[in-house]
C-alpha cells in the first residue's frame, strides 16, 4: 500500500496508519451498535469521496452532481432485488453498467466544454436524475423503494450493523486498492498531465477527452458501488437520499480531505459524517457552518486537510525527465495544483 | 368555471411565462455580467435574490409597524431600499468570498458554493425553515383581455422589469462607468493601464447585479405570496440556464433568454405536465451547451488555459 517514497515510512505517519487500521478491525468488535453505525455510514462516504477523487483530484473536473451515479447504482440494485429477485452480487455488475453508460451518455457531449459549464450541466443532470426518481413509478416516486432484501453470503444474512460494516469495508478496500492503483497508472499519469496544463498534455499526444471520460466514467462507476451497497445497508431508499446538497457534500469531502490524497479522503469522510453526529444539538447551524467553512478553507488553505503528494511526485518526474535530458518538461510547468 | 379554449391556454401560458421569464432574465442579468467581468458563475447569486425577497418582506412588516399602509408608496420603498442592502450585501460577498480568489478558478467556484449554503442557511436561521407569507397588496383584478386573466401585477413586473432592463442597457452603454465594464470584459489589464479602477468597477458588477436580484426578489414574493429560504436554488439555476442561452455574458442575450426560457416552460407546464417542468429547463440547458455553447446571441467565447 504505502508508496516506495522514503517519507511514507516515517515512524508518525506508519504508526498513524497502524492506528487508524486497528481501530477500523476493532470497531466492530468493541463498538456499540450505533458506533458500528456511524462506522459504516463512514465506510459509504469514503467510497463516494474516493469516487469523486477520481473525477475532481485526479482528472480536475469539477462534478455537481455525484449523488446522480449514486443514485443510479442504489436504485439499480434496489429495482432488480425486489421486482426480480436477483441476489445482491448479481446486482453489482448491473450496477457498473448502468452507472457506467450513464457516464458515458452524459460525459461525451460535455467533456469538450469549458469547465466552469461542466460544473452546471453536471449540477443539471443531477437535478434531472432526481426528478425522474421522484416522478417515475418504477422509482417507487417521492416515497422511494423499501423492503430491500438483506445482502447473502452463502447461507449467512448480512444483517447486522457488524456484518454491514465489514461487508462496507470490503468494498473500501476494494475502491482503495483501485483508486491507488489508478493514481499509479499510465491514465492516472496522463489525468495528471491534463489537470496541470492541458494544452501541454494535448501536445505530448494525450487526448484530452478520452481520458476525462475515462475519469468520468470510472468515478460514476464508484458511486454506483457505493449506491449498491446503500441500498442494502439501508433496505430503503427514496430521492430524498441524492439531492444536490448529498453531491456537496461528496464534494466537501474530497476538499476538506485534500484533492488526490487518499488519506485525506479518508480523514474527512470521518469528518464529515462523525462531526455531525457529535453535534446533533447544533443541527440547525451545521449547513450555515459548512458554508462558512467552504468559504474559510478556500481563502486559508485550498489544498485541504492532508494534501495529495502528488505534486510532489510531478516536481520529482520533472527533476528525473530534465535528467534524463527529455526535451520540453512536459509533465507539466505548474508543480502545485490549480 | 368555463373550460379554455387551445387558443385561450395558449395565450395565458405565454402571459405567465413571460411573468415569470421577468423574473429569469433580471436574475440572468446579475449571473451574465458577472461572468462576463470576472469569468464567474456566482453560485450564491440566486440565495442574493432569496435575500433580496426575505429583506423586502422585513421592510413591509417595518412598514405595517410605522403604519405606512399605502400599498404604492411601501412597495416603491421596499423595492429600493431592499435593492440598496441587497446589492451591498452583493458587494460585500465579492470582497470576502471572491476577490482574494480571482485567479484561482476551482477555488472561486467553491468557494461560491460556500457562500451559497452560507446565505442560504443564514436566512434559514435568521427568519425561519418554514415558508413565510408576503403581505397581500394586490387582488386579482387586471385589465380586461377576454379569455386571458391577467391581473395588475403581472403588467407591473413585466412592464417595471423592461424599464429596469433598458435602464440597465443605457448604463452599460452610454456612460462611463458602463464604458469600464465593457473595457474590463475585453481585457482586464488594458484596462487597468487606462486607468481604471478594475476592483471599484468589478464591485459596482455586484452591486448591480444583486439590486436586479432583490428587485425580482420582491416581486416574487409579491406575486407568489410565500418565500422560503431556499427559493433561490431553482430558480437560480434556471437563470443561469437563461443567461446561457442567449449567450453569457451577453446583456440583450439574458434578457431574451429569461424569457424565452420562462415561456418554453409555461407552454411545457400547460400542455405537458407541471412535474416535468424543471427538466424541461435542465434539458434546454445542456442541449443548449452541447449544440450552440455560445448561446443565440453570444460571441464565440474560447476556453481560457
Amino acid at each position: 500500500m504505502i508508496a516506495s517514497n522514503g517519507r511514507a515510512f516515517s515512524p508518525p505517519r506508519l504508526a498513524l496508519v497502524a492506528a487508524v487500521v486497528l481501530a477500523a478491525i476493532l470497531l466492530p468488535i468493541v463498538g456499540s451498535a450505533y458506533l458500528v453505525d456511524v462506522g459504516t455510514l463512514v465506510l459509504v462516504y469514503i467510497m463516494l469521496g474516493l469516487g469523486l477523487n477520481v473525477v475532481v483530484g485526479y482528472a480536475g473536473l469539477l462534478d455537481l452532481g455525484y449523488a446522480a451515479f449514486f443514485a443510479i447504482g442504489a436504485y439499480t440494485t434496489a429495482i432488480l432485488m425486489t421486482q426480480y429477485h436477483v441476489a445482491f452480487w448479481f446486482t453489482l455488475p448491473a450496477a457498473v453498467v448502468c452507472t457506467a453508460v450513464s457516464g458515458v451518455v452524459i460525459g461525451t457531449p460535455t467533456l469538450r466544454m469549458r469547465s466552469d459549464y461542466l460544473a452546471i450541466v453536471t449540477l443539471g443532470f443531477g437535478e434531472i436524475v432526481r426528478i425522474a426518481a421522484t416522478n417515475f413509478t418504477f422509482t417507487g416516486g417521492p416515497e422511494g423503494i423499501y423492503d430491500i432484501p438483506h445482502a447473502t453470503i452463502g447461507a449467512f444474512v448480512v444483517r447486522s450493523p457488524q456484518a454491514l460494516y465489514v461487508l462496507g469495508l470490503a468494498f473500501v478496500l476494494v475502491v482503495l486498492v483501485g483508486s491507488y492503483n489508478l493514481a499509479r497508472s499510465r491514465l492516472g499519469r496522463a489525468w495528471l498531465a491534463i489537470r496541470e496544463d492541458e494544452a501541454a498534455a494535448r501536445a505530448v499526444g494525450i487526448y484530452p477527452v478520452y481520458y476525462k471520460l475515462m475519469a468520468y466514467v470510472l468515478g460514476a462507476i464508484f458511486a454506483g458501488l457505493a449506491g449498491s451497497f446503500f441500498a442494502v445497508k439501508l433496505t430503503a431508499i427514496n430521492p430524498s437520499s441524492f439531492t444536490f446538497i448529498q453531491s456537496v457534500t461528496i464534494l466537501m469531502v474530497i476538499i476538506l480531505g485534500g484533492m488526490g490524497s487518499l488519506p485525506g479522503v479518508m480523514l474527512a469522510a470521518a469528518v464529515i459524517v462523525i462531526l455531525p453526529e457529535a453535534l446533533r444539538a447544533f443541527d440547525q447551524i451545521r449547513m450555515f457552518a459548512f458554508g462558512i467553512g467552504l468559504i474559510v478553507l478556500m481563502l486559508a488553505r485550498p489544498q485541504g486537510l492532508w494534501p495529495s503528494r502528488i505534486g510532489q511526485i510531478v516536481r520529482r518526474t520533472v527533476v528525473l525527465s530534465e535528467a534524463s535530458a527529455a526535451a520540453g518538461g512536459a509533465a507539466g510547468g505548474a508543480p502545485t495544483g490549480e | 368555471m368555463v373550460l379554455p379554449n387551445r387558443m385561450d391556454l395558449a395565450l395565458q401560458q405565454l402571459v405567465n411565462g413571460l411573468t415569470v421569464g421577468a423574473f429569469y432574465a433580471l436574475i440572468a442579468l446579475g449571473y451574465t455580467m458577472v461572468y462576463g467581468i470576472i469569468r464567474l458563475i456566482n453560485f450564491a447569486h440566486g440565495d442574493i435574490y432569496a435575500v433580496g425577497a426575505f429583506l423586502g418582506l422585513s421592510l413591509y412588516g417595518l412598514f405595517a409597524v410605522l403604519h405606512v399602509t399605502n400599498p404604492v408608496l411601501t412597495t416603491v420603498l421596499g423595492l429600493v431600499v431592499s435593492m440598496g442592502c441587497t446589492g451591498l450585501i452583493g458587494v460585500l460577498l465579492y470582497r470576502v468570498a471572491y476577490r482574494p480568489l480571482l485567479h484561482a478558478r476551482l477555488s472561486i467556484l467553491i468557494s461560491a458554493i460556500g457562500a451559497s449554503l452560507t446565505l442560504e442557511y443564514g436566512l434559514f436561521l435568521i427568519y425561519s425553515p418554514s415558508f413565510l407569507v408576503y403581505p397581500h397588496l394586490f387582488g386579482r383584478a387586471g385589465p380586461p383581455l377576454g379569455g386571458v386573466e391577467v391581473s395588475w401585477l403581472q403588467v407591473l413586473i413585466f412592464v417595471s422589469s423592461v424599464a429596469l432592463m433598458g435602464a440597465l442597457y443605457l448604463l452599460v452603454h452610454r456612460t462611463k462607468i458602463g464604458m469600464a465594464m465593457r473595457a474590463l470584459a475585453i481585457n482586464q489589464d488594458a484596462a487597468r493601464l487606462m486607468g481604471i479602477d478594475v476592483n471599484r468597477i468589478i464591485a459596482m458588477t455586484f452591486f448591480l447585479g444583486s439590486s436586479l436580484a432583490a428587485f425580482a426578489g420582491v416581486l416574487t414574493g409579491l406575486y407568489y405570496s410565500q418565500i422560503s429560504f431556499l427559493m433561490g436554488f431553482l430558480i437560480g439555476l434556471k437563470a443561469f440556464t437563461a443567461a446561457v442561452l442567449g449567450g453569457i455574458g451577453n446583456i440583450p442575450g439574458a434578457v431574451v433568454g429569461g424569457f424565452l426560457l420562462g415561456v418554453l416552460e409555461g407552454l411545457a407546464a400547460g400542455y405537458f405536465s407541471s412535474r416535468w417542468k424543471d427538466v424541461v429547463a435542465f434539458a434546454i440547458l445542456i442541449i443548449i451547451l452541447v449544440v450552440r455553447p455560445r448561446g443565440l446571441l453570444g460571441e464565440r467565447v474560447v476556453e481560457r488555459m
